[in-house]
């Protein structure tokens, strides 16, 4: 059994509309598993909640950015026009915050945009070129028509059999068996 | 007085017409875009159109080396009128890319569904917009090779650039404006391209598009984060959109030159880029949509509603014109007087007086449905209202330089061949950047059509 275990990622069910993944997804986690994840073609309001997903950092990334790239912008400036490159010209003052807000808005923007996508892709562990579910032939249609709920083989209440019950209970079609080639 | 609302599905409410034909589920939408990127053989029609294009681009090509051989005199560009046709294509290029932000970014925010079928490829025109206006004020410098001076490097000199110059935040402006359009565009792509890599037919298909999917599989999780950060994109793009024409209107109105130095100009310079992008979208969409038979996603409802959005912005510019002439008379100043009566009176008056025909009179037969929801009028509509921005920034560019404060300054400026084969050029590599993207990925957010399904379908069982 536990031979099995180590080659297999988990078992999947196949659900046709967002409504019915996401009552299988509450199921789950009301019948006590806690590593499932759901594959759906559109965003499902309240399936990231109900896989038990609570860490959206994206937005304190994108803050990180936004400010790094604003002092960074604005500093740039000050160094440049007041500190090492200083040009007086008729005794205007050297930092002219006020000509500097420009630059400093659209590296703020730039800073907070590079965050927003790069740290939406790391925290995804996006670029990943192989997963385990890519093995199932008829997880190409979870990018066209179809939602998928997997129950993870790393859920201490996971069993093949067990679990391909449950995934029968909660009606998904088509259950299969996620394997995994390492 | 009490007021009492009419029942919603009373004949006397006239139904919003949907942004979706009927019938279509989450499968014949992704089939009906993606077979275009994946199966669709290449027609006549597209190959003769990307020759002439690329024909084009040839020409832009040619034009560029002969200017770096020859330098910028072989434009009609002379002192005292230094900037001519570059900077007037600048500003009518970067104008153009706005109202694919707008729609893809302040549309959003607003919560408006009827940008779902434009947004993919209005965003992929701001792109290709900004890489033809990016290309003039390069080759404007005449050594484009030296273009790095512009930016904050170490150099061996030991100088650094001026920051209080309004050139210096354009090139910040225009540079971060290109990247985040990108990064909006790309983060929007990502679930178009892992569908793609699931449906792809040939080895290629599957090599470019699973590389460039990056293995999004669409779980839970990372719709979240996804949502999260496009969200955070829009809110960005935002104000990025419209500090972008705000700091190019820098450009002319931080000038003292009579004719730019108004504060008017940021805000109409804004109105007038969103007026000439949706034209432009226009000008792209109504062929796009006869050409693949998308017409039940592109509906006239988007036609409608875009001319609308053409009709509001063009009586902000109109108001525009108004102002700077309100504000020269009321100012009392002579040189600004002078150069109102300059633009009505003097050699380039027959510019001004089209552009007054094709921005604002013109435009005023939208308020009729029956143009509104005629495909061939909205088209001609769409190229009138473009040669009309681009006239408005001739006349802005050419009088002002060439009536300045002292009649010794004053000059003349006729454009030469090589400034015609250089706009023309970037009208060519424009078109075909446009060409190579609708067959090469999808021209409609696939994902979103398949929400825009889903919300439909529940709105039929409420």
């Amino acid at each position: 059994m536990m031979e099995h275990r180590s080659l297999i990622h988990g078992v999947m069910g196949e659900f046709e509309t967002p409504e019915q993944v996401l009552a299988a997804a509450q199921a789950a986690r009301a019948a006590g598993y806690n590593h499932i994840e759901a594959y759906t073609p559109i965003p499902v309001e309240g399936l990231a909640e109900a896989v038990g997903f609570h860490r959206p950092w994206v937005n304190w990334i994108t803050l990180a950015g936004g400010l790094g790239g604003g002092l960074t912008g604005f500093g740039l400036q000050y160094w440049c026009a007041a500190i090492t490159y200083p040009m007086n010209i008729a005794g205007r003052p050297l930092n002219s915050w006020p000509a500097f807000i420009p630059v400093t808005f659209e590296l703020t923007v730039l800073g907070a945009s590079i965050f927003a996508v790069v740290g939406m892709l790391a925290l995804n562990k996006l670029p990943q070129p192989y997963h385990p579910v890519f093995n199932v032939e008829r997880f190409a249609r979870a990018s066209t028509d179809r939602f998928f709920l997997c129950i993870e083989a790393h859920d201490p209440k996971f069993d093949v059999a067990e679990s391909t019950r449950f995934l029968q209970s909660v009606n998904a079609q088509y259950i299969s068996e996620v394997k995994d080639e390492e | 007085m009490s007021v009492t609302q009419p029942p919603v599905n009373s004949p006397g409410i006239r139904r919003l017409e949907p942004l979706l034909e009927p019938g279509h589920t989450y499968a014949s939408v992704t089939d009906k875009i993606a077979s275009v990127v994946l199966t669709r053989p290449l027609g006549l029609g597209w190959l003769a159109g990307f020759t002439l294009v690329f024909s084009l681009v040839m020409v832009l090509f040619g034009s560029i080396a002969w200017l770096i051989v020859k330098g910028v005199g072989i434009w009609g560009i002379n002192i005292p009128i230094g900037w001519g046709f570059a900077i007037v294509n600048f500003v009518w290029w970067i104008g153009i890319g706005h109202a694919g932000t707008l729609i893809s970014a302040i549309l959003y925010l607003l919560n408006q569904k009827w940008r779902t079928s434009i947004n993919r490829f209005a965003e992929a025109m701001t792109l290709f917009a900004v890489a033809c206006a990016g290309l003039f004020p390069l080759i404007h410098t005449g050594r484009p090779w030296m273009a790095y001076y512009m930016f904050p490097y170490p150099s061996t000199m030991g100088i650094w650039p001026q920051f209080r110059s309004p050139l210096i935040w354009d090139v910040f402006a225009v540079s971060t404006y290109g990247t985040v359009s990108l990064l909006f565009w790309f983060v929007g792509l990502l679930p178009d391209l892992a569908t793609l890599r699931a449906r792809a037919k040939t080895k290629w298909q599957q090599f470019i598009f699973g590389a460039l999917a990056m293995g999004w599989r669409g779980t839970a999780r990372h719709w979240h984060r996804y949502q999260t950060a496009y969200l955070l994109l829009a809110g960005l793009a935002t104000p990025l959109v419209l500090s972008v024409h705000t700091v190019v209107s820098f450009d002319f109105s931080v000038a003292i030159v009579p004719g730019w130095h108004t504060t008017i100009f940021p805000p109409y310079f804004v109105a007038g880029a969103i007026y000439s992008g949706f034209a432009m979208v226009l000008t792209l969409a109504i062929p796009l949509r006869k050409a693949y038979n998308l017409e039940d996603f592109i509906t006239m409802r988007h036609l409608d509603n875009m001319a609308k959005v053409m009709l509001a912005t063009g009586l902000i510019v109109a108001y525009g014109y108004f102002v700077e002439f309100f504000m020269a008379f009321y100012s009392g100043n002579k040189f600004d007087v002078f150069l109102a009566e300059q633009r009505l009176h003097g050699p380039y008056s027959h510019f001004y007086y089209a552009l007054i025909l094709c921005n604002i009179l013109t435009p005023q037969l939208l308020w009729f449905e029956k143009v509104r929801r005629n495909v061939l009028a909205l088209f001609l509509m769409s190229l009138v209202i473009n040669t009309g921005m681009w006239l408005e920034r001739f006349v802005i560019v050419v009088i002002s330089l060439t009536r300045d404060f002292m009649p010794s300054a004053w000059g003349r400026y006729s454009p030469t061949f090589w400034d015609y084969s250089t706009f023309i050029g970037t009208l060519g590599l424009f078109v075909m950047l446009i060409f190579l993207f609708v067959r090469g990925l999808p021209a409609i957010a696939i994902a979103e059509m398949r929400e825009l399904v889903h919300q439909e379908h529940s709105k039929e069982h409420e």
